[in-house]
């Protein structure tokens, strides 16, 4: 009898502490660190596009130090997986989520509903919930300036550039870097190879052969991997970068490279979900949202190119120039925008047509 | 730039881009011949491709690093060789683990090379001969690997269908029970084919790590690994179709990305065509999608087309491929 009492009064006690621990932590868990997490499509390497969101998670880590914990989890694939690792992380306690590639939209929607207490941003999606925002770079911003760049340096008046898929995304780019080019350079003419890979290093090296051997003598590249600076460098031409500073792959051909940045984005997408502001949005930041930049110009680019570069960047970023400013002209000779107006978004996210100053037929 | 020496230009690429899948379509065609289906290829080659490389940094002799690639990719078979051959693993099953295992591996041990700069192979000029116009800068002006590649067929094609050991790969690939009962050594024989297509796999590897992109890239052979499989079996199990396949394959791929790069002087090239062809051509050049399916489409059909006596494929086609061979059984 005794006995029981004492397991009786040993639950009882248990009780209590367990109550009195709850309550005790119940408060002290707003002060514990925001657990922020990523979900990357490919390994963070040492340049690309995981890479670049990994500096920027490294950046909020160096700005909010113990106030937030991050995580991240690489080489999701693009489908039933990514669903699985967003869930997981999402119950994990993890209060901001973000996935960062255009296959994982339906997965985050549909975990996101379950979940209508975590905030998450999907990079390059156009699908919104009420917890779920999307972001996105106006990429052609860097191009534009990259094509300014490549049209001061060229003397073979001919540009190369290799392309992964014809989609709007890509094509935006190819024109708003034929743009720039011709902004500088009236008679140079870009030439496009594509290779229907986002990654194949040994495809892309042979395209930029192939476009080196067809007289470019400045490289472009939409694609991800490093090979097309590194055939530059071998080949003597320049070469322009995407994504990352890709200059140690040649550091003689290295013009600059159009990267990226998400450390204001995600700095602020922080702060948000801190201050419980956060809501659903739509970001599509340019060189004025800080967004997009050219790494550093290489020794080769003379000083008069630089400042017509810094021009146009400032211009970009106050709003002053717009690279599709009208008139814009397809290389079929019909105008696409009538001159005085600048091409709309929704013209922008279509874009199907070469501009002028591209060869050939866009693939359909 | 004129007109031939653009169709050097493309010839060269095309050597250069088949060479890999020479290399590892030769070396599967032994171990197939031999009655075993490695599909592990795609593995072995990452592994030799980072192992040739990494070797490469560390000496700074890219030739090492090509032998450090072969060896990588014969310690690779011989793991497939033990699990099918001793433990009589299913080979369909272990092959695909065993590229499993290599994708990740490589990824692994290549993590702290990614980004480094390496002087790759470079052409050897043969003397006297790289001057003849036309066939010179075609046979006689490239890295090592590919004079080996060319040396490696005609041993190949010669050890096969030339020589007594050549018969005995063959008799224990058709029916290993008759091989076994006149006394050859069947798995012996099969590790020794398992272990030389892991070697060819690893090379293949390293000509991509150290000639093609001399960088090392994760998951950089991009499916050539399941290509060269592919060409095997399309070949029926012929040394001199694996080869034409190979180029085939290299020349459209080659040949693609040179008609975008020309642009406009190819669609007013395709007017000589008579029509509907010419308006077809057109469509294909045009389409981004269908270029790019074409070095596929291409391949099977020609390979299919050489080759599509079916007795002859059922004569040329291993009869004991894949099946496990117990010598106490």
């Amino acid at each position: 009898m005794t006995k029981l009492k004492s397991w009786r009064s040993l639950v009882a006690g248990l009780a209590v502490v367990a109550v009195a621990i709850a309550a005790g932590f119940g408060p002290a868990r707003a002060a514990d660190p925001l657990k922020v997490a990523f979900v990357y499509v490919s390994p963070i390497g040492d340049a690309g596009w995981t890479f670049q969101h990994d500096l920027a998670r490294k950046a909020i880590e160096a700005k909010f130090g113990d106030k937030i914990k991050t995580s991240y989890v690489e080489s999701v694939g693009e489908g039933p997986d990514a669903e699985r690792v967003i869930r997981q992380l999402a119950a994990d306690g993890n209060q901001l989520i973000f996935t960062t590639s255009f296959g994982y939209m339906n997965p985050t929607i549909k975990v996101a509903k379950q979940f209508p207490n975590v905030t998450f941003a999907h990079a390059t999606g156009y699908k919104r919930s009420d917890n779920v925002s999307t972001y996105l770079a106006r990429f052609y911003e860097g191009r534009y300036l990259a094509g300014i760049i490549a049209g001061k340096m060229t003397k073979s008046n001919t540009l190369g550039y290799v392309a992964a898929f014809p989609i709007p995304e890509v094509v935006r780019g190819i024109n708003a870097f034929a743009r720039g080019v011709r902004s500088v350079n009236p008679d140079a003419e870009v030439r496009v190879v594509w290779v229907s890979s986002w990654y194949d290093p040994g495809k892309e090296r042979e395209a930029a052969d192939t476009l080196i051997a067809n007289g470019a003598d400045v490289l472009m590249q939409h694609t991800d991997s490093t090979a097309v600076v590194q055939a530059a460098q071998d080949r003597k031409v320049y070469a322009i970068g995407y994504h990352s500073d890709m200059k140690k792959y040649g550091p003689k051909a290295h013009l600059t490279a159009s990267t990226h940045n998400w450390n204001q984005f995600y700095i602020d997408k922080v702060q948000a979900v801190m201050d419980g502001t956060a809501k659903s949005d739509d970001t599509w930041g340019g060189i004025g949202a800080g967004m997009v930049e050219l790494s550093p110009l290489g020794d080769m680019v003379p000083a008069d190119v630089r400042k017509l570069v810094e021009t146009a960047s400032a211009d970009i970023g106050s709003g002053k120039l717009h690279p599709f400013a009208g008139p814009v002209v397809d290389n079929k000779g019909k105008t696409r925008v009538p001159a005085g107006e600048n091409i709309s978004d929704g013209d922008l996210l279509g874009m199907q047509y070469y501009v002028e100053g591209v060869v050939g037929d866009l693939p359909k | 730039m004129d007109g031939s020496e653009t169709a050097i230009n493309i010839m060269v690429g095309t050597i250069r881009a088949g060479t890999p899948l020479v290399f590892a379509g030769l070396g599967e065609l032994i171990a197939e011949k031999a009655g075993v289906l490695n599909l592990g290829v795609e593995g072995m080659m990452l592994v030799g491709a980072v192992t040739g490389f990494a070797v490469t940094v560390l000496t700074g002799n890219p030739y090492l690093g090509a032998v450090a690639a072969i060896g990588a990719g014969m310690l690779m078979s011989l793991i497939f060789g033990g699990l099918t051959q001793f433990l009589l693993t299913n080979q369909v099953a272990t092959g695909l683990a065993l590229t499993i295992f290599g994708v990740g591996l490589s990824a692994f041990v290549g993590l702290s090379y990614i980004g480094t700069p390496i002087q790759g192979l470079q052409p050897v000029a043969i003397p006297l001969l790289s001057q003849i116009p036309i066939v010179g800068p075609l046979l006689f002006n490239h890295d090592l690997l590919i004079y080996v590649s060319f040396a490696l067929f005609a041993v190949v094609s010669w050890f096969m269908f030339k020589t007594r050991a050549g018969l005995i790969l063959r008799a224990v690939g058709e029916s290993h029970d008759a091989a076994h009962a006149i006394g050859y050594s069947v798995v012996k024989i099969r590790l020794l084919a398992i272990v030389f297509g892991g070697g060819m796999a690893g090379l293949a590897g390293g000509y991509l790590s150290l000639v093609y992109t001399p960088q090392w890239a994760e998951n950089m052979t991009a499916g050539r690994g399941w290509i060269a499989l592919a060409l095997v079996v399309f070949a029926t199990w012929r040394p001199a179709r694996v080869l034409i396949g190979a180029y085939l394959f290299g020349g459209i791929t080659i040949l693609s990305l040179h008609v975008q790069a020309a642009g406009d002087a190819v669609t007013n090239a395709m007017s000589v065509f008579p029509e509907p062809i010419g308006r077809w051509l057109l469509v294909i050049i045009n389409s981004s999608h269908l270029l790019a399916t074409l070095p596929y489409l291409a391949t099977v059909v020609v390979l299919a087309l050489i080759s599509r006596d079916a007795t002859k494929i059922r004569l040329n086609a291993p009869a004991s491929l894949g099946r496990p061979f117990h010598p106490g059984a």
